[in-house]
C-alpha cells in the first residue's frame, strides 16, 4: 500500500513538472523571444547604420564603392546569415526599422528579416523575396496585414535607398513557392519589372497559412542624393 | 520526487525554502538559454517561409 502511494505520488509530481515546463517553454516563446530579439536587432540595425555611413568594407562582399559602375550590383554576393541592408516601412510605425538578413533559416529569422537565397537583391529586375516572423522573435512582420495598397516600403543599402509600394496581397498555404517566383505568382516567366515578396505565417501563431504581400519597385535613390521624406511620412491611421 | 529532495537539502525550513528557490530558479535559467532555443526549431509552429525545398 504505501509502496502504491509513493508510486502515485511520484506520477503525480512528474506531471505537475512536465505541465510547469510547458507553461515556461510558452511564456519563452511568447514573450523572452521578443526581448531578446528586439534587443539584438536594434543592436544589428545600429550597426549597419555606421558601417552605411562609415565603414568602407561594409558589406564584407563589396569590392569597393567605386569598384563598379552599378551600386547595386555590389549587393549580389551576400555571405549566407549576413544582415545587408535595413527595412523601413512608415505603416508600421515612424521608427519602424529592422535588419534584412541574407537567408530564412530558422536561426536567421530570429535576427530579423530573412532574405530568401536566390531571388533578386532589393531595386533589381525579379522578386525581392524576404520572410519575417509574425509573432515572437522580434516579429518583424507583425503587422502585415496592416498594410494597404500604395504604402511605400523602403530598403536601405549601402548604397541606396529603394522604394518599393505595397500593390496586393493573397494568403496561401506554404507550398505556394510561385509567390516568391521571379515574377511573383507566374512561375517561369521572365521577369521585365523589379518586385518585393514579403511571407508571413497566417493566421497570428499559427504556421498554416502564409500571408503574402506583393510591391513594386517606385524609384531607387542614390544614399548621397538621399531619401525624399515623402516616403518616409507616416499614412494617417497607422499605428 | 520533491520530497525526498527537500529531505536531501540540508539546514533548517528557511534555508531549504531559499536554497529550494535558487535551484528552481536554475532550472528556468537552463531552460530559458540552452534548452527552449535549442528544440524550438524542431516546433510545427515557427516556420513562416514558403517551402523553397523538397517537402
Amino acid at each position: 500500500m504505501k509502496a502504491l502511494r509513493w508510486v502515485v505520488g511520484t506520477i503525480g509530481e512528474l506531471l505537475i513538472t512536465i505541465g510547469l515546463l510547458l507553461l515556461l517553454f510558452v511564456a519563452w516563446q511568447l514573450w523572452w523571444t521578443d526581448v531578446t530579439a528586439n534587443r539584438e536587432q536594434a543592436v544589428a540595425i545600429q550597426s549597419l547604420e555606421r558601417g552605411f555611413t562609415h565603414d568602407d568594407s561594409y558589406p564584407s562582399a563589396t569590392p569597393g564603392p567605386t569598384a563598379t559602375p552599378d551600386p547595386l550590383a555590389t549587393l549580389k554576393k551576400v555571405p549566407f546569415g549576413e544582415a545587408f541592408a535595413i527595412v523601413r516601412i512608415p505603416r508600421f510605425g515612424a521608427g519602424y526599422a529592422r535588419p534584412v538578413l541574407q537567408g530564412t533559416d530558422h536561426e536567421t529569422l530570429g535576427k530579423g528579416v530573412g532574405h530568401y537565397v536566390g531571388t533578386a537583391m532589393p531595386g533589381l529586375v525579379g522578386n525581392f523575396a524576404t520572410a519575417g516572423h509574425r509573432t515572437t522573435y522580434g516579429k518583424p512582420y507583425a503587422d502585415i496585414d496592416k498594410l494597404r495598397t500604395g504604402d511605400f516600403i523602403v530598403i536601405e543599402t549601402k548604397t541606396s535607398f529603394i522604394v518599393y509600394a505595397v500593390q496586393r496581397h493573397v494568403i496561401v498555404t506554404p507550398d505556394h513557392v510561385e509567390v516568391i517566383a521571379p515574377v511573383p505568382q507566374h512561375a517561369g516567366a521572365k521577369p521585365t519589372e523589379a518586385w518585393m515578396t514579403m511571407t508571413a505565417c497566417h493566421p497570428k501563431f499559427s504556421a498554416q497559412q502564409r500571408y503574402v504581400v506583393f510591391s513594386k519597385l517606385v524609384k531607387t535613390f542614390a544614399r548621397a542624393a538621399g531619401l525624399p521624406a515623402s516616403f518616409m511620412a507616416v499614412p494617417a491611421g497607422a499605428g | 520526487m520533491y520530497g525526498p529532495l527537500w529531505r536531501l537539502l540540508p539546514g533548517r525550513w528557511p534555508v531549504k525554502a531559499f536554497l529550494s528557490l535558487i535551484l528552481a530558479f536554475g532550472v528556468v535559467v537552463l531552460c530559458f538559454l540552452w534548452v527552449f532555443p535549442t528544440i524550438a526549431p524542431l516546433m510545427p509552429f515557427n516556420d513562416n517561409t514558403i517551402q523553397t525545398g523538397s517537402p
